[in-house]
């Protein structure tokens, strides 16, 4: 077969410039393909919102000309995670040298900076960015694809990589998604609240560039699977919800999405820490947590499908990754690409290649150590019942009443009875299949 | 305590940038789809909501692009696609 089935044309064409096909931009430029790719936003990241951190151990390796000039907010030096019941908290709080020492692992990050200083790195390296422009379909010739439409022109490529994200358009009319289920996704809700940057210190105890994490369960969501965060920035907090679609549309107590943000705002908890605050920006966004189960095919002929169009994010209760997942698979999926244009053969049975090397790495790693993770914590007894039984038997523990207090002991079996022992001890046995 | 503040006066923060036709539609005959309900509660932007004959209704001004009325209610009452190239929301932190 000649090296290049298709002479007119772009090698790659990508749809989507978020984390993912940045990463793959990156790469393929990098080794000196032709690549087009094509973003409906003004810019990179005007259509993308995250929570806010970054994990960049796993990804380091892979981009180590990038991380020193990153747009990166603050190296989490400082990790909370509250159990909310509804009139008390319970707050684990961890600050340790390792969190201290460089590298650091992870980051807080707002996506409009990080994707559009991405997006200028990818430009350097040879690719070829459009913004404004939206991918409407892919030309499809005997079941391969060939290439992309958008605004009207037809525009042709030996492999096009969708990276469209989350409701991914660009794999549904490839043929490789599976139909959207609402048990598999989760709606993301943030604010981004503006706050001296001294303020933020002072008030979350850091020095320098340190940050800090904060996640939250419980009473958050009343109850429904997901749960809050708020992670520091330069001089902004990112605060905000993931609940459960299937969570928030059927399960009582109806609670409409933007209420649940501003009761989550209210508490007092949360008031103390963004008071003065300014919100500047409101934005949302869907976030798959189906798993394996819920992954359409990785690659077909003539296409790839890498980061939340490919579903390769995770919601392991209060915390989602989703964007070292983007990065990684858009990396591995040039590698594939760059491996099959050497061949000149671009069918899937070459592209195949893409899955082995996401096996191969920390990325379907982690998807197969935690795919029981979602059917394990979507039990409601996580997000209502624990935090209301913890904050009591606190209180009670906590209490120095008028007379005598009670043993410690009687003080907490009060709260649990045997039935309580009984179903602590199979949720305890089913949290170790994650 | 803070200030609640309207989801009106929170989308007023957002850039948005006028677009060609409505992007999300509700199909025809689904106005009253159980289906469709849901988008009431699940849109962060409030944007769904019923009106005394029962039919749910969409304005789609202040829309985050975000998906959930699309996954929560399924394609068969929404048509859904994202708007033109360039317009829509821009966000300016994400
Ligand atoms: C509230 C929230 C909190 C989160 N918290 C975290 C966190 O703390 N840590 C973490 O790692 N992950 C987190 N995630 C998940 C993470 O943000 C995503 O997994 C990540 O953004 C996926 O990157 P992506 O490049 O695959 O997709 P996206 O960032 O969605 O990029 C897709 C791109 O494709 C473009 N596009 C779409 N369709 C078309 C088209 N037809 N034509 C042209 N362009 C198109 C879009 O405009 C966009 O730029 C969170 C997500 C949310 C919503
Ligand atoms: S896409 Fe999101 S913001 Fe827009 S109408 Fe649907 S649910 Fe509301």
């Amino acid at each position: 077969m000649a090296a290049h089935e298709v002479s007119e044309g772009f090698d790659v064409i990508i749809a989507g410039g978020g984390l993912a096909g940045l990463s793959a931009a990156y790469t393929l430029a990098s080794g000196g393909l032709e690549v087009l790719l094509l973003e409906r936003g003004d810019y990179c990241g005007a259509k993308n919102v995250t929570g806010g951190r970054i994990y960049v151990s796993p990804v380091r390796e892979l981009f180590p000309e990038l991380w020193k000039q990153a747009p990166l907010e603050r190296f989490i030096a400082h990790e909370e995670v509250s159990l909310m019941a509804q009139e008390r908290s319970i707050t684990i709080r961890y600050d340790g040298s390792e969190l201290n020492e460089q590298p650091y692992q992870s980051y807080s990050v707002l996506r409009s900076k990080l994707d559009r200083w991405l997006a200028r790195q990818a430009e350097r390296k040879g690719a070829m960015l459009v913004t404004r422009s939206r991918v409407d379909d892919v030309i499809l010739e005997n079941g391969r694809v060939r290439g992309v439409r958008a605004g009207g022109e037809e525009l042709r490529a030996s492999v096009v990589l969708a990276c469209d994200g989350v409701l991914s358009f660009v794999a549904q009319k490839a043929g490789l998604r599976k139909a959207y289920e609402a048990g598999n996704y989760a709606l993301g809700i943030k604010e981004v609240i503006e706050l001296d940057r001294q303020v933020i210190e002072d008030r979350f105890n850091l020095e320098g560039d340190e940050g800090a994490a904060r996640l939250f369960m419980g009473d958050v969501t009343a109850g429904k699977f997901g749960g809050g965060f708020l992670y520091t920035n330069k001089d902004s907090l990112s605060l905000g919800i993931v609940v459960g679609i299937d969570a928030l549309g059927n399960e009582e107590p109806d609670v409409a999405a933007p209420d649940l943000l501003d009761r989550f705002k209210q508490r007092p908890e949360i008031a103390r820490l963004i008071r003065g605050g300014e919100t500047v920006e409101y934005s949302a966004h869907v976030i798959p947590e189906g798993g394996l189960k819920a992954m359409g095919a990785l690659y077909g002929d003539g296409i790839l499908v890498a980061g939340d169009a490919a579903g390769l994010a995770m919601n392991i209760g209060v915390t989602v990754r989703g964007m070292e997942y983007a990065m990684a698979s858009g990396y591995y999926a040039a590698q594939a690409v760059m491996n099959a244009y050497q061949k000149g053969d671009f069918s899937s049975t070459t592209l195949s290649e893409y899955r082995r090397l996401l096996e191969g790495s920390f990325v379907l790693s982690d998807f197969q150590n935690f795919r029981e993770s979602l059917s394990v914590l979507e039990n409601p007894r996580f997000f209502q019942y624990y935090p209301e039984l913890v904050g009591n038997i606190l209180k009670d523990l906590y209490h120095v009443p008028a007379g005598p207090k009670e043993k410690l002991y009687p003080t907490i079996r009060k709260h649990l009875g045997i039935k309580e022992l009984g179903a602590l001890f199979k949720d305890y046995r089913r949290l170790k299949k994650i | 305590m803070s200030q609640v503040m309207g989801l009106k006066a929170k989308l007023g923060l957002n850039v948005f940038k006028e677009g060609g036709e409505f992007h999300i539609k509700i199909r025809e005959g689904k106005a009253k789809d159980q289906r469709l309900k849901k988008a009431i509660l699940v849109c962060p932007a409030g944007l769904y909501s019923e009106n005394p004959d029962g039919e749910v209704t969409i304005s789609v001004d202040g829309c985050l692009e975000c998906g959930t009325c699309l996954i929560a209610c399924g394609p068969e009452v929404l048509e859904w696609r994202y708007p033109d190239g360039g317009t829509g929301v821009q966000f300016r932190f994400g």
